[in-house]
């Protein structure tokens, strides 16, 4: 017994350094592509054709990050991409928390047929084809409004918040009843304010995907004031690929391109990282509520 | 409790239950007044969308509207049959996932074990934070990163060549036969950290006893990990497989949009971007449609067989 005993404590010690180990190495993996990025986009267009910035920059320049903020066309797009994510997140939260407000109450007629309505959108969708002639019939083909509103529900989210709001306790809500209020009232001045964690949890995770999201202006908008700090991303790379393709001996014309590129890319994530920390907290109520109470 | 506010009586008759359901429902106007916007939204953009499928059986051009098209039956899913192009991006969608399940599934079951074995700290804070910082990336990003990384001057090529396994660097990615690699791998790398928060949470609700006991029987980390842990989680590598078999077919269109090259079309091309490029760029609508739809009814098949695979596989183990 004894001698199997102090095996185990010696196999422990070797399993916790390996899978230390292992782990160093798969933090270094995620994380020194992305600071090779960050280097390369403080390169001067020269150190990054020949491949010297890897860990370091060869040459320290910020004249990729002056060449892009002295794009007045890359302003706009982040311009866009902030009030995107600003009035779609906004309008995104109070439109699913009233619908789930509604539906928090198990004596609302109807609420059967809803619940059945919603579930079958989580599983048939209309896809891409005839989702774009909807918006094309809507008007909503070139303007801001596609950002907007078909984004402004989702049956998931609307789930999460209703789940959060069963576990108010009824006896908040009746006082305001006695007293008079109606259930527009008690909604705005007793359950929104309640349940601001997980208001800020659906906020959280659909600002990002608002962020993110670049589909919905590649497929709905051509007008190029509208597009979004992704959709001008895309149309950078795109364009530096196709002319790194077209002239392979144009070196200097294509690595120029990729040092702007490569700031454009930092700059569009940045706000990302910025409210990281702030979303952090949020990442497993927001998972595990949407997993699990499903 | 609130069954009493709609004064369920068993088997009234019809007539009578449904004047009390309207009186019911005109008392709680207000409160069906922030409902019925959603059901309205729902109704425009996810039902209008499904009716809209029936442009699958139609000739449906840019003149028409949904109800004068013309119909033609199942003539596209005839011209699919025979579209070598549509078969490619079948073959290259199958393999690109099942490769993505095969690595992609099991990734973050792997990582959530090693970062659960760790002892509550700094280390595993930072694990934690970093592993999961992919995941807010956007695709466009990623795939910008991917396209300077994998350059004939890039990261990959400078590693490769310091480490003395090449001499001469070459753009990986006009490499037709390597990208599902890159797909799947990328695609790893995004998702395997964030992939992790529920297993850890589930395994946060181990109880810690179990492991004494196992310790005591002498079994080592490994095999408390294999006979404690991943059993203990089973429930949630269900539910996640689920998920992921249903996501299975529509693999991402962002990515392989970003990714995608003259060079590498013939196998990056996947269903969802053959469907984008028939129908958005040359505006073949119904064909793209009906190409769309049949992956949509396979999805749906995949989707009931994991479902009954999981629910069996459960079942077994519980019993």
């Amino acid at each position: 017994m004894t001698k199997g005993k102090s095996f185990t404590i010696g196999g422990d010690r070797i399993f916790n350094f390996i899978n230390r180990i292992l782990l160093v190495i798969i933090t270094c993996i995620i994380v020194f592509p992305l600071w090779n990025v960050v280097v390369n986009s403080f390169s001067t267009g020269e150190a990054v054709a020949a491949g010297k910035s890897v860990f370091w920059p060869a040459e320290f320049s910020t004249a990729n990050y002056k060449a892009v903020f002295s794009d007045t066309s890359i302003w706009m797009a982040f311009v866009i991409s902030v009030l995107k994510t600003v009035i779609g997140v906004i309008c995104h939260v109070l439109f699913c928390a009233m619908v789930a407000y509604g539906m928090s109450k198990s004596y609302l007629r109807g609420r059967k047929l809803y619940t059945v309505m919603g579930v079958i959108t989580m599983f048939f969708s209309g896809g891409m084809i005839p989702t774009y002639l909807l918006i094309k019939s809507l008007g909503m083909l070139d303007s801001f409004a596609v950002y907007i509103i078909p984004a402004l529900f989702s049956y998931y989210d609307m789930v999460i918040l209703m789940n959060f709001f069963r576990d108010i306790p009824d006896s908040l809500e009746e006082s305001a009843r006695i007293d008079g209020a109606g259930v527009w009232r008690v909604f705005i001045s007793i359950i929104l304010p309640l349940s601001k964690p997980s208001l800020a949890t659906i906020a959280l995770f659909h600002g990002v995907s608002q962020w993110n999201d670049f589909m919905t202006a590649k497929l709905y908008i051509l007008n190029e004031s509208l597009y979004p700090l992704q959709m001008k991303l895309y149309e950078i790379i795109v364009q530096s690929q196709i002319s790194s393709m077209q002239n392979p001996t144009g070196v200097v014309i294509a690595t120029t391109s990729r040092g702007i590129q490569l700031a454009t890319i930092v700059v569009t994530t940045v706000p990302i990282l910025l409210v990281y920390p702030f979303l952090q907290k949020y990442f497993v109520s927001g998972m595990m509520v949407g997993a699990v109470k499903e | 409790m609130e069954h009493k506010k709609s004064g369920k009586i068993p088997k009234a008759p019809v007539g009578v239950r449904t004047k009390r359901w309207l009186f019911d429902f005109k008392n709680q106007i207000p409160l069906q007044m922030m409902v019925l916007p959603g059901v309205v939204f729902m109704i425009i953009f996810n039902y209008i969308p499904i009716y809209g499928l029936k442009i699958a059986f139609q000739n449906y051009t840019v003149v028409d509207t949904l109800d004068t098209a013309k119909w033609v039956g199942m003539e596209n899913f005839k011209i699919i049959l025979t579209d070598k192009y549509f078969w490619d991006s079948v073959y290259n969608t199958l393999g690109i996932s099942l490769l993505k399940l095969l690595i992609g599934f099991v990734a973050p079951i792997i990582l959530a074990v090693m970062i659960y074995e760790l002892k509550d700290g700094i280390f595993k804070r930072v694990v934690q934070t970093i592993s999961y910082m992919p995941h807010f990336l956007s695709w466009i990003v990623l795939g910008g990163m991917l396209i300077s990384w994998l350059s004939t001057n890039g990261m990959f090529n400078s590693v490769l060549k310091g480490l003395g396994l090449i001499t001469e660097g070459k753009n990986i990615l006009l490499d037709a036969n390597k990208y599902w690699w890159i797909a799947v791998l990328s695609d790893v790398w995004k998702s395997a950290g964030w992939g992790t928060i529920l297993y850890l949470a589930s395994m946060a609700g181990i109880d810690p006893t179990y492991y004494e006991a196992a310790r005591i029987d002498g079994a080592g980390r490994l095999r408390q990990i294999w006979s404690i842990t991943i059993p203990l989680i089973r429930t949630i590598i269900g539910l996640n497989f689920i998920l992921t078999i249903s996501g299975l077919l529509g693999s991402n269109l962002d990515q392989t949009l970003v990714l995608m090259n003259t060079q590498n079309q013939p196998r990056a091309e996947v269903i969802n971007s053959y469907v984008y490029r028939m129908g958005i760029s040359q505006g073949d609508f119904s064909y793209a449609t009906a190409a769309g739809l049949g992956v949509s009814i396979v999805s749906v098949v995949l989707l009931v067989i994991a479902n009954k695979l999981t629910s069996k596989m459960n079942e077994r183990s519980v019993l």
